[in-house]
């Protein structure tokens, strides 16, 4: 008998809180099967953030930091100043990375802090039940904006890999989405390669993942895969997936 | 171990902490207390420690709060304004047993306020100043060695009872020059053992979870509880003061820091007045020593406290004290000094013409 397939040593076997059709999951699992293959379950420290993902320490299979909202990339660099033989990444979503945390995430990249970013971006806050979040995008429904976000009433989505890729001291910069496998495992490459960069010494390496979030997306229970529709339809055409910075190749 | 150098009380406090053992400095710019990242960002280096100028306040405590939890001694300074933006992470630190150390170069308050040395940041430092049910371990200096020897209990008390710890000085304190000592023998940090909780590189050791957070039905509590446990212990045998003059005392005057200084040229006034005048100087606000204050107030009947702000430690004595005994105050705010002349006419005021209620606001 072979074995084909098995869960990876990096995740626990606790069984996630995630909404059916999320996105987390599928990320949790491509970041614990890359921590598997780099082998470095023991060295790496997992900065949790406030948002969807604030119960991450309990699935990653490795040590683990919960902070203040938007504040990872603060905690993740005192982590690695003092223990620079860890492997230190900050899961974040929109709304933790992309507003209350702006200034954290840019200056990280400023000072090219050898961390590795995954940046979960599914333009809306989930945990808080739906508000609309720095990515949501134009016509969009949330919350606190249930006609639809105007630029007008609420300005532009923010596009973190474009804003960051100005930034000398940030080194890749990738965003991917996980809406269909092939996807997955270009995103699962990506973040392979944030975190072989931090082995490598490269400096701030970023992957942003555009991920569905059927609950708050009002998405019909009957056809999930609707979410996935939205993301090619829409997010994509406002958050283009590729490669924005790859120092190495410059 | 004994030879004196002649230092600002910043970077003596700053020397200090590197003595004691801290290996990561994050700090943000703020008069009055700049000499202190000014020293980390050339010293720390030099004994193999981490130097970081943070984008803001909020960025330096999230910074030390992430290094100490992989149980490095980790400081961050600031100033009144600065110590505001910090709560937050203080907050957490404190929610999830993380022992650091922040020092408060207190001045001139609210709002932007002045660059003077002040004491109006009592309340924030000892009442909490974030939110939520916890405590701080705060000391208070008042002269430069204790600014230089203090990061060492700080650290010790902060990694025992698992808490943050503060400084809490003044504009005066850090930028004034004074002969000083280091008392306490230098630690090397790779000397000491790592916390049995720290996050960080391990060989197949179960991992490690620093956290506030818990969902679950009354699990908060439970370990806000377990906490509260470790608060009781450090109350019970970490309370500094020092008494001086006061076996025969009819007057004590309460003061820590800069006040202090005050009140003793103040007491010694008033002594050659007459008036039997000692004082009672609280070393660690929190714990403040209110048990010790309470013996007091069997024997001593007049209390004033002296502060650099518009009342706030006279409500500790006044909790202390009980109802045994009268509680005066004389106090001036918003970074003015007050001087032992002021102090010592509140004293004969009190003492000589019995005034019920003593509160001179300029």
């Amino acid at each position: 008998m072979q074995l084909l397939n098995k869960n990876p040593e990096s995740l626990t076997d606790k069984l996630m809180h995630y909404c059916p059709g999320c996105g987390h999951g599928i990320i949790h699992r491509v970041i614990a099967e890359v921590m598997d293959e780099l082998k470095i379950r023991n060295r790496t420290i997992c900065v949790v953030p406030v948002g969807c993902a604030v119960f991450a320490d309990k699935y990653f299979n490795c040590d683990a930091i919960q902070g203040p909202h938007g504040r990872g990339p603060a905690q993740a660099t005192g982590i690695k100043r003092v223990k620079p033989d860890a492997i230190v990444f900050s899961y974040q979503g929109d709304g933790d990375l992309a507003s209350i945390g702006m200034a954290e995430i840019v200056h990280a990249a400023i000072r090219s802090e050898n961390i590795t970013v995954i940046f979960v971006n599914n333009a809306i806050y989930g945990m808080t039940g739906g508000q609309m979040a720095p990515t949501t995008l134009i016509g969009q429904k949330a919350t606190t904006c249930p006609a639809g976000r105007t630029a007008k009433q609420a300005g532009y989505p923010i596009k973190m890999c474009e804003l960051l890729a100005t930034i000398e001291g940030a080194a890749y910069l990738e965003r991917t989405t996980v809406h269909t496998a092939p996807n997955v495992l270009k995103t699962k490459a990506a973040i392979k390669k944030a975190f072989q960069n931090q082995l490598d010494c490269k400096g701030f390496s970023m992957v942003e993942v555009l991920s569905m979030c059927p609950t708050n997306w009002g998405t019909p229970l009957d056809n999930p895969s609707e979410a996935t529709r939205y993301i090619n339809d829409a997010m994509m055409k406002v958050f283009p997936v590729g490669v924005h910075k790859d120092a190495k190749q410059q | 171990m004994s030879e004196k150098k002649l230092m600002k009380g910043n970077e003596a406090l700053a020397e200090g902490a590197v003595r004691a053992g801290c290996r990561f400095f994050a700090g943000y710019p703020i008069t009055p207390q700049n000499e202190v990242p000014e020293y980390m960002s050339w010293r720390l280096p030099e004994v193999g420690g981490a130097f970081i100028q943070a984008e803001s306040e909020v960025a330096a405590i999230n910074m030390i709060y992430g290094a100490a939890a992989t149980g490095t001694r980790c400081l961050t300074s600031s100033s009144s304004p600065g110590v505001s933006l910090k709560q937050e992470g203080i907050s957490y630190c404190a929610g999830s047993d993380i022992p650091l150390l922040i020092a408060n170069v207190v001045r001139g308050g609210p709002g932007l306020g002045n660059i003077a040395g002040s004491q109006g940041d009592y309340w924030q430092a000892t009442r909490g100043g974030g939110h939520g049910d916890y405590r701080v371990f705060v000391m208070a200096p008042y002269s430069v060695s204790e600014m230089a020897n203090f990061p060492h209990k700080c650290y010790e008390t902060a990694f025992k009872y698992r808490l943050p710890s503060m400084i809490l000085a003044d504009g005066i304190l850090g930028q004034m020059m004074e002969p000083v000592e280091f008392i306490h023998p230098e630690i090397d940090p790779k000397s000491l053992e790592e916390p049995e909780w720290a996050i960080g590189v391990n060989k197949g050791r179960a991992k490690h979870i620093i956290n506030s957070l818990d969902l679950r039905e009354g699990m908060l509590e439970k370990m806000i509880l377990e906490r509260a446990k470790r608060y009781r212990e450090l109350e019970g045998a970490e309370v500094l003061y020092e008494e001086k003059l006061l076996n025969d005392a009819e007057i004590a005057l309460v003061a820590y820091g800069t006040s202090a200084r005050v009140a003793t040229a103040a007491v010694k006034a008033a002594r050659e007045k007459g008036i039997k005048a000692g004082l009672f100087r609280p070393i660690t606000l929190w714990p403040y020593p209110k048990a010790r204050l309470a013996e007091l107030a069997s024997r001593i009947k007049k209390f004033l406290a002296v502060e650099m702000n518009l009342g706030q430690m006279v409500d500790d004595v006044r909790l202390a004290v009980n109802g045994r005994a009268e509680v005066y105050l004389y106090s001036r705010p918003g970074g003015s000094v007050i001087t032992a002349e002021e102090v010592t006419a509140a004293i004969e005021n009190i003492v000589k013409n019995g005034a019920r209620e003593y509160a001179a606001l300029k």
